[in-house]
């Protein structure tokens, strides 16, 4: 029995939290009381579930718990709710110390509708900075806790608490809404929660900074995360009218998460070395997510709007989709990089597309259009880096060596410089 | 909730226009300002002479510095500030978009301190505001 309560009391954690913390925040408007009182029915549940069964929605059941908990904890304190309808909601209702060993929880706890939506659209406001929406979302409606985060993020537990209590602060202080944002805003704000996501993804699956277990799970909360949200846009009866350009996006971001997190088991070797997409072992990609990636990708495209999530994806499939690097075909890859160059026009995306050209059978021209904008990618080590490899492949040797040196001296992560000396070995 | 419209642009370029190009910014401005005030929105608006006209003061240790010219040197200068009552912060942020000077300047958006809700907070705690 006691082993069933906790698991049941696990599984609701997991796959509940964010929803019930939503609708509570819709409630009572405020993230602190709504965490509190959260956190006050799941020890209520301890108690009472085990003597009275676990109830058929536990979710509803801790959600309407919660609610009562925290016009307890406003009751206590004496502070004014954010929500002037708060207490008359609640209010007279029964007394307080018996509520949640009535039966009348039980029929009471019927479903309350999703508000998730408008959790991420509040987290993910473009008036919080980014490292604070992050560690928002991830706390609310990713399944991390603060010490978690902190880990993944590899900032101090006192860091990552901090960035909460401010992205807090400002939600109140400055009145931000929590609602779904209207049509003439939603292109501006999904970016936003857009952002938010792939910030999460690429921390977990960069290499810059040092070692952490956490890191993993990070790709695998933004792709989770993503999922969610694709599946609240498709799913919402608020009535909502999301532009294909939208939802084709955000399908694009989830595929581009999907297709890249798919290849981590092939990017990594036994010694933690870095291995470049060419040299990886095709055995340890996993298939089914490369399938599934793929899929994605296919209803983003299907919807008839490109955008840059989309495309991004579409050069991941391409390298997925065949066997052997020498089958990649280049030429689409650099069609790709030149239709992105046209929504965000940056130095990664030129080096990329440059490459791209090189590899397609005209590395020539490549090189040039990668030297012509050496001058903002001086201190870049991918740079010297790609440099050095096309003049490898057109048998200028020594010049390759000379920019793999370059490469060396301006990359200082532990990592990527064994990644270097290795190819200038090879 | 109350918020204030902080207008910043480079006096430099104002300084620039013709009358009628000064004219006509000055009429959209007004018709922004009219909007607002129309949708019951605004509560005060006031505009800044240049900075040349400022003169800032501290006092250190007791002895008070007088010096000409504004607090810091900015590519962008206060010039005005709007007074605005909104439910929210988008709203108040869409107000801000649809000004003028949201085109060549910045607008900083700034939630107003509500000492009154500070102190019916502090006053409902000593009554305790949900008991009978």
């Amino acid at each position: 029995m006691e082993d069933a309560l906790v698991m049941a009391l696990e599984k609701v954690q997991r796959q509940e939290r964010g929803q019930i913390l939503a609708t509570l925040i819709g409630w009572c408007g405020d993230f602190d009381l709504a965490e509190e009182a959260l956190q006050d029915a799941l020890l209520a549940a301890m108690q009472h579930w085990g003597r009275r069964g676990i109830p058929v929605k536990p979710g509803a059941w801790l959600t309407t718990v919660a609610r009562r908990k925290a016009v307890d904890h406003l009751r206590q304190t004496g502070a004014a709710p954010a929500d002037a309808t708060v207490p008359k909601a609640v209010e007279a209702t029964e007394d307080p110390d018996e509520i949640e060993d009535a039966d009348e929880v039980h029929a009471e706890a019927d479903d309350y509708p999703d508000e998730r939506l408008k959790l991420i659209f509040t987290c993910c406001h473009p008036a919080l900075p980014p490292e604070q929406g992050i560690a928002l979302t991830l706390t609310t409606l990713g399944g991390l806790t603060t010490a978690e985060t902190a880990a993944a993020f590899l900032v101090p537990l006192s860091t990552m608490a901090q960035r909460l209590v401010r992205a807090k602060r400002k939600i109140k202080d400055a009145g931000l809404p929590y609602r779904i944002p209207p049509p003439e805003l939603l292109a501006e704000r999904l970016e936003s929660v857009l952002t938010v996501l792939y910030l999460i993804f690429t921390e977990g699956y960069s290499a810059t900074a040092g070692e952490s277990v956490m890191r993993p799970h990070l790709c695998e909360e933004a792709i989770r995360l993503g999922r969610l949200l694709e599946l609240l846009v498709r799913g919402d009866s608020t009535g909502i009218d999301l532009t294909a350009a939208a939802q084709a996006e955000i399908l694009g971001l989830l595929s581009l998460m999907i297709l890249i997190h798919a290849r981590r088991h092939a990017r990594v070797g036994g010694g933690g070395e870095l291995i470049g997409l060419e040299n990886q072992s095709r055995d340890h990609w996993e298939k089914r997510e490369i399938t599934e990636g793929m899929a994605v990708l296919e209803a983003a495209m299907h919807l008839g709007c490109a955008g840059p999530y989309q495309l991004q994806a579409a050069i991941q499939a391409l390298h997925c989709g065949v066997e052997a690097p020498e089958m990649t075909d280049w030429t689409r890859i650099a069609g790709l990089y030149q239709s992105l160059l046209e929504f965000s026009d940056t130095s990664v995306i030129r080096l990329n597309h440059a490459v791209a050209v090189a590899m397609a059978g005209a590395p020539e021209e490549g090189l040039a259009l990668l030297e012509a904008w050496c001058g903002e990618l001086q201190a870049y080590g991918p740079f010297h880096l790609a440099r050095a490899e096309l003049l490898r492949r057109m048998g200028r040797r020594s010049e390759a060596l000379a920019a793999y040196d370059r490469a060396l001296e301006v990359t200082g992560n532990a990592r990527e410089r064994d990644f270097i000396l290795g190819r200038m070995d090879a | 909730m109350k918020y204030y419209l902080f207008m910043y642009h480079d006096e430099k370029t104002g300084a620039a226009l013709s009358k009628e190009e000064m004219d006509g910014w000055l009429a959209k401005i007004k018709a922004w300002s009219d909007s607002m005030r129309h949708a019951g929105v605004l509560i005060k608006a006031e505009a800044l002479h240049p900075t040349a006209a400022a003169t800032t003061v501290r006092v250190r240790q007791g002895k008070t510095l007088t010096t000409h010219g504004p607090f810091a040197e900015t590519k962008e200068q206060l010039g005005g500030a709007y007074l605005i009552e909104c439910s929210h912060l988008d709203e108040a942020l869409a107000w801000a978009a649809k000004s003028p000077q949201a085109e060549f300047g910045s607008i900083e958006v700034r939630p107003v301190w509500d000492m009154e809700m500070t102190a019916a907070a502090d006053s409902t705690r000593e009554k305790g505001y949900f008991r009978k």
